[in-house]
């Protein structure tokens, strides 16, 4: 990629999404615009480029997208990974010790990070959970996010970014310049496509729901309107966890945020209010799941 | 100042590793091969070592070797970072005291994530994209 398409992209979106990429991030736009570049027909990003600047309004909103889409990575943000291993799952082993079984839902699956990092807490976590059944459910809005996940292959740069090099050794088989989750990791994580616009009583009752960095993309309404179906999709005593920049507070009191744990949450009891229906669908819905 | 020894034969690769890590508040020394890096060490312990594999004179992993052998060469926590991707040179290197590892290429941000991993540098407060 040449520099001056490199800024052309950087302007473009800052300015539509307010997106700031760093001078450093043309993998980043590689990694997210080739593909986009093959399903428009052109060879590479110079070309998409030039229908950009040519004023095709469908491939500038394509671009925006795919790079907006947030970027994901093995142990995200860290500190929800430490709350699952040190206070979530204490509590869980305690609290399921007569049932032996644990439900886990990502509920922005995305591909395959945040389930595939909870799988690997869960086998370090070693012999305190043998004779115990723990399901993993990613969903995602993409089925080809999903699929991506389901393969679980991996790039040189994305193994690189928060996964400490023990654990790739550990989990991880080598493929050239791939990389994949091994079948056991794999088995742990069942995929299913999901709209959290649409119903997902479908999906039954979690201990446990991740539900990170996703409806930062939603109105306010629509955000009321999950965490109360979320609230019901969970046990009474299950956990909550939210990305670093998202809160229930001041939108409703089904969640409790849980005492000096950023980002962990636990049902409150509280019915949610007269829930809406799910009509007040957001302009940026595309986005969901990721 | 924490500081860190850049371990590389290539003057770009030095500079380009002394300027992401400066940016993290770390003084840098450098050093072209194993056995430089030896003697620099021998005279002061860094925090850090980012260590290239291949070099002329002595490698990075026979360094390793030395360092771990030395008087408080326990302390430093080494960063491979090498164009040496497959898993067998990292296993090798695990196994000798390497405490993270690079894959070339890298950027900014896997540096600061490899070592944020070793304790060196402090998780950020809010995620970003």
């Amino acid at each position: 990629m040449t520099p001056p398409d490199y800024e052309y992209l950087r302007k473009l979106l800052k300015d539509h999404s307010g997106l700031d990429l760093s001078a450093d991030k043309q993998y980043l736009i590689e990694s997210r615009l080739l593909p986009l570049s093959r399903k428009c027909g052109v060879p590479g990003i110079a070309e998409l480029v030039q229908k950009m600047k040519g004023g095709s309004s469908t491939i500038i909103a394509q671009v925006v997208e795919a790079m907006t889409t947030n970027e994901t990575f093995f142990f995200r943000d860290k500190v929800p990974f430490d709350h699952f291993r040190d206070t979530i799952m204490p509590e869980m082993l305690k609290a399921r010790a007569s049932r032996k079984s644990i439900r886990i839902w990502c509920a922005a699956g995305s591909t395959g990070q945040e389930p595939y990092s909870l799988a690997m807490s869960l086998k370090e976590m070693g012999a305190v959970l043998a004779g115990w059944r723990v399901e993993i459910i990613a969903t995602d809005l993409s089925t080809e996010v999903l699929e991506k996940s389901k393969s679980g292959v991996y790039s040189q740069f994305e193994v690189q970014r928060g996964l400490p090099i023990q654990l790739l050794v550990k989990y991880f088989k080598q493929n050239g310049e791939l990389w994949q989750v091994s079948p056991e990791l794999r088995a742990m994580v069942q995929h299913r496509p999901l709209n959290l616009l649409h119903d997902f009583s479908q999906l039954g009752t979690f201990d446990i729901i991740f539900c990170r960095n996703v409806l930062i993309y939603f109105d306010q309404d629509t955000k009321i309107n999950i965490f109360g179906r979320l609230a019901k999709a969970m046990e009474g005593d299950g956990f909550l966890v939210l990305g670093a920049a998202e809160t229930v507070v001041g939108l409703t009191d089904v969640f409790k945020p849980f005492p000096d744990k950023r980002g962990l949450y636990r049902p409150s009891g509280a019915r949610a209010a007269s829930p809406l229906g799910a009509t007040s669908i957001p302009k940026v819905a595309a986005m969901a799941g990721r | 100042m924490k500081t860190c020894l850049v371990v590389d034969d290539s003057s770009v690769v030095r500079k380009i590793a002394r300027r992401i890590l400066e940016e993290m508040d770390f003084e840098i020394t450098e050093a072209e091969d194993g056995e430089q890096a030896l003697e620099a060490c021998k005279g002061a312990m860094p925090d850090a070592v980012l260590l290239d594999w291949n070099m002329p004179v002595m490698d990075g992993y026979e360094f390793l070797g030395n360092l771990r052998r030395l008087p408080g060469g326990d302390v430093p926590k080494v960063v491979f970072c090498t164009t040496e991707n497959g898993m067998d040179h990292i296993s090798r290197a695990l196994h000798a005291g390497a405490n993270e590892y690079i894959m070339k290429p890298f950027d900014r941000d896997i540096v600061t994530a490899k070592f944020q991993e070793v304790g060196l540098v402090a998780l950020p407060e809010q995620s970003s994209i």
